[in-house]
């Protein structure tokens, strides 16, 4: 079947699938968000051991999402693997390090002699949450912004900034995104906990902590949008040549009605699980905010992808630009990629099968405090 | 590229490497151990056996959690280390790592959940095929890691485009059949079932000797030495067809490996020996101090025949024209053609010139298969460092072959003796855990400092390789993972001790 499509048809497949990978991790850093809220919504130990346990079956999920997110990358459009990872070396370094320090965590933390003691690990979480959270949504926001690097014939590319890409932080409008997903994901996972816990106290917290977060959200989401929907953006014409563009993302939305009618229904999904959560107590809600956020996070990279855009620019030289035409893998390499995308679904269901049979019953203390309990 | 910059960023590459497979083995072989267990559970229905089950997969996750934490790097190494390759390779490399994220991967994450805290959720049928799926999930992933290894190794399947300027996938099936990825992923799967059978042994010839939860320990012990003896003689025979690769794919290594300058027929295995340190390509001294050497075995191990002649490191260095072996100065000549012929291309491409384009093509695609060695500077750059090979190579070798020894031994004492009377046996079984990380670790030394200077065999030599940053960044970063890496290992340990002394009774 993928024998028929050309190589733009699978270049652009395989941006769809690069951007709903970035939509499921995005709805995965729910587990990041509830790391920042163990201290918030509990009272006592045995409440905060009840949240770590909730989430600590899931962060493997989220974690394995991102190294995918690497992997995939790699394959599918390897000058954006190349040039970024190498280049904006500090900023993915800076992310990797919060990741390497979440992932013995949640194993470590109330085990006997575990050398740091467990304040450590919770710190750890919680730099996790806050730290790692915020950087990859400021390296996002380079896909908007640009990145000062040159790509020479060969195509090994060179960043042109000695921060090697911590000087996305001297930018104040790449910390809209940032601070968006931060709180974003502090949404995600109250609702998770509201969702998987069957604790009155934390479900009560849980709720209140959402009103806050949300208005924060609102914030700097919508200060993100402003800008994005306004600012000039790089496109690409027929010759293949970048040139900036005025509106590009506005227009990127209205030419590509389906995108922009995905990330509309997402933001209204996320804004509905809220508003249910809050005025109604419903306690499922992390359902509908979820999808929300995989829908309107998948149609922002879908934005920034398609419709002739550079979605790696390059403000130091324009042309040096990665458009998914010129970063890609090869037409075979597509073609094979596209066989082993098939096993997607396939994954996805087999987790929500597993998934499901973990959650049908709820957490609950008796099952923290009993004798046999296997705790994080 | 500045020799300091190559340099830390092979250090780094090496420490988190080194650290990364630390962890690995265990959890290859002791998922499929704790499978073992957990059948035997299910279909006896003996809580004890439940109780054993549960301690050794405490350990397993201990173990697992560290596994994750260095292993995320390795994704993204390089990328943010070896840029340039990552784009001369990235079309083929790439697949596999995308691949073993999706099949892998999410297999191992989903039902490690399970298996931890499913017990009281999950039926006792859903619970052990989640347990079975972990241990076949971790496997999977090693397959596809190692097949991009392989591929590094000896690359095939792929052809150079000089206009993307990058070697692209021609054949997906020559690259995960490579017999030299077949062999690797044997190899070292096989390492880690020895490993996690010298880690159930050792820790339950410590329980023994401490006279704790006898019946469990030994128990564990029977599973383990059966599986260890068994995975340790498919080592042994992995292992040989891996030499007999080495031999087809990379000679250079397999000299260094056995630190021969002068080629021979009928050549000789050193069993032990010591290297002499003044020996170079460009003197006659003697190779060794002293040595003890098997005849015939290296030639048969190399080519299956025990008269065949095994090129020492002078003949692949000057060549042999009697052997038919060329010089690596002709290798040189013919890659700086290459890599001309690969500029005047793209030269004649800017200009439109299709004719001068052509004409540089055809010398391109001549010389292709020596193009990384227009980047070396003199012939002896394709020697890597022959001491660190050697003894590391020789130290692997003598380890294995202990491995088989004890666990035979063991497996003898554990079902005809009675165990505890073997004080001398149990110590050893214990001291043996760190020789079998030892042992590993020595493997991943000859496969990768063995095949210096190639980040990919012939095509890129690490130089070209490594990304374009000041070597400042990537020296801060090595003491970075240095520190932490070293911090969380020194955690796990502990943590790990610790629930051994708990032992089988002790909280999970």
């Amino acid at each position: 079947m993928f024998e028929n499509l050309s190589l733009l048809q699978l270049q652009q497949y395989w941006w769809m699938i690069i951007s709903l990978l970035g939509g499921l991790f995005v709805f995965m850093l729910f587990v990041q968000g509830g790391q920042t809220l163990l201290n918030a919504l509990s009272a006592n130990e045995t409440e905060k051991t009840m949240m770590v346990n909730s989430l600590g079956r899931k962060w493997e999920l989220g974690f394995t999402t991102l190294v995918l997110f690497g992997g995939a990358l790699f394959a599918a459009f390897p000058l954006f693997y190349s040039t970024s990872f190498g280049g904006a070396y500090w900023v993915w370094m800076a992310i990797l390090f919060c990741f390497i320090i979440q992932a013995v965590s949640y194993e470590y933390r109330i085990k006997p002699n575990n050398f740091f003691g467990q304040k450590t690990y919770e710190i750890f979480l919680y730099i996790n949450g806050n730290i790692g959270v915020f950087l990859l949504g400021v390296a996002i926001s380079t896909f908007f912004s640009g990145s000062e690097f040159f790509i020479d014939e060969r195509n090994f590319s060179y960043w042109q900034n000695n921060l090697r890409g911590l000087e996305a932080l001297l930018n104040p409008l790449n910390y809209l995104l940032g601070f968006a997903l931060v709180f974003l994901s502090k949404i995600l996972g109250a609702l998770y906990f509201i969702n998987n816990i069957d604790y009155q106290d934390i479900q009560h917290r849980a709720i209140n902590s959402i009103k806050f977060n949300m208005i924060a959200f609102l914030m700097f989401f919508l200060g993100f949008l402003a800008w994005v929907l306004t600012k000039d953006g790089f496109a690409i014409n027929e010759t293949g040549s970048i040139y900036i563009q005025p509106f590009k993302y506005l227009f990127n939305f209205l030419n590509m009605p389906i995108v922009l009618a995905m990330f509309l229904a997402g933001v209204a999904m996320v804004i509905t699980a809220v508003f249910m959560t809050i005025r109604f107590n419903k306690s499922s809600c992390i359902k509908t905010g979820g999808m929300g956020a995989i829908l309107a996070v998948t149609a922002l990279l879908l934005n920034v992808g398609l419709n002739n855009t550079a979605y790696y620019p390059s403000t130091f030289d324009l042309q040096s630009s990665l458009t998914i035409m010129n970063s890609s893998g090869s037409h075979y390499t597509l073609r094979v990629m596209g066989y082993v995308s098939l096993m997607v679904p396939f994954v996805l269901g087999y987790i929500v099968y597993a998934w499901h049979q973990m959650d049908k019953t709820k957490i609950t203390k008796e099952e923290i405090e009993a004798p046999d309990a296997h705790n994080y | 590229m500045e020799e300091t910059l190559v340099d830390w960023s092979r250090a780094q590459f090496a420490l988190t490497a080194i650290y990364h497979f630390l962890f690995v083995p265990l959890t290859l072989g002791l998922g499929f151990i704790v499978a073992f267990m957990e059948t035997i559970y299910v279909k006896t229905g003996d809580e004890r056996w439940k109780q054993i089950t549960k301690f050794w997969m405490t350990l397993f996750a201990i173990n697992f959690a560290i596994g994750v934490a260095t292993g995320i790097i390795m994704e993204f190494e390089f990328g943010t280390n070896w840029a340039n390759y990552s784009w001369f390779v990235g079309d083929i490399f790439g697949a596999p790592l995308a691949i073993e994220g999706i099949l892998a991967f999410f297999m191992e994450s989903t039902f490690f959940a399970v298996m931890f805290f499913g017990w009281n959720k999950v039926s006792k049928g859903f619970h052990l095929l989640s347990t079975w799926l972990v241990a076949i999930g971790s496997n999977l992933s090693a397959l596809w890691i190692l097949v991009a290894n392989g591929w590094m190794q000896y690359p095939v399947g792929m052809v150079f485009n000089p206009d993307t300027a990058r070697n692209e996938m021609s054949n997906f099936w020559d690259v995960i059949l490579s017999p030299v990825a077949v062999s690797k992923f044997l190899h070292t799967i096989g390492s880690g079932y020895v490993i996690a059978s010298l880690f159930v042994v050792g820790i339950s010839s410590w329980l023994i000797l401490k006279n704790k939860d006898i019946w469990m320990a030994k128990k564990s012990m029977i599973i383990g030495a059966t599986f260890g003896f068994i995975t340790s003689l498919f080592l042994i025979f992995s292992g040989d067809e891996s030499a007999h690769q080495v031999a087809l794919t990379q000679p250079v290594k397999l000299a260094a490996m056995e630190g021969l300058y002068e080629g021979k027929n009928e050549a000789g295995i050193v069993a032990i020996g010591m290297l002499n340190p003044n020996k170079t390509l460009q003197n006659n001294e003697n190779t060794y101090l002293f040595e003890l050497e098997i005849p015939y075995i290296l030639s048969f191990l190399g080519y299956h025949d025990i008269n065949a002649y095994v090129p020492g490191l002078k003949d692949l260095v000057w060549g042999n024209s009697k052997q038919n072996i060329m010089s690596t100065e002709e290798k040189i000549q013919k890659g700086k053609l290459a890599v001309k012929a690969f500029k005047e291309y793209k030269n004649a491409k800017h200009a439109d010139n299709r004719e001068k384009a052509n004409e540089a093509k055809m010398v391109l695609d001549e010389n292709m298969a020596y193009f990384g060695y227009g980047y070396l500077k003199k012939p002896e750059d394709v020697v890597p460092p022959v001491a660190l090979t050697f003894y590391s190579f020789h130290l692997m070798v003598i380890l294995g072959i202990w491995f088989m020894i004890l666990f035979a031994l063991v497996l003898f004492i554990v079902k005809k003796r009675e165990i505890s009377d073997y004080k001398l046996i149990l110590k050893s079984a214990l001291w043996s855990i760190p020789l079998g990380y030892i042992a590993a670790e020595a493997g991943w030394i000859v496969a990768e400092v063995g095949r210096q200077p190639w980040a990919v065999q012939d095509l890129m030599p690490v130089g070209v390789a490594v990304t374009n940053i000041s070597s400042t960044n990537v020296m801060i970063t090595f003491w970075l993972f240095a520190v932490l890496f070293t911090a969380l290992l020194i955690a796990e340990i502990k943590i790990m001790t610790k629930q051994i002394k708990l032992g089988f009774e002790g909280g999970h």
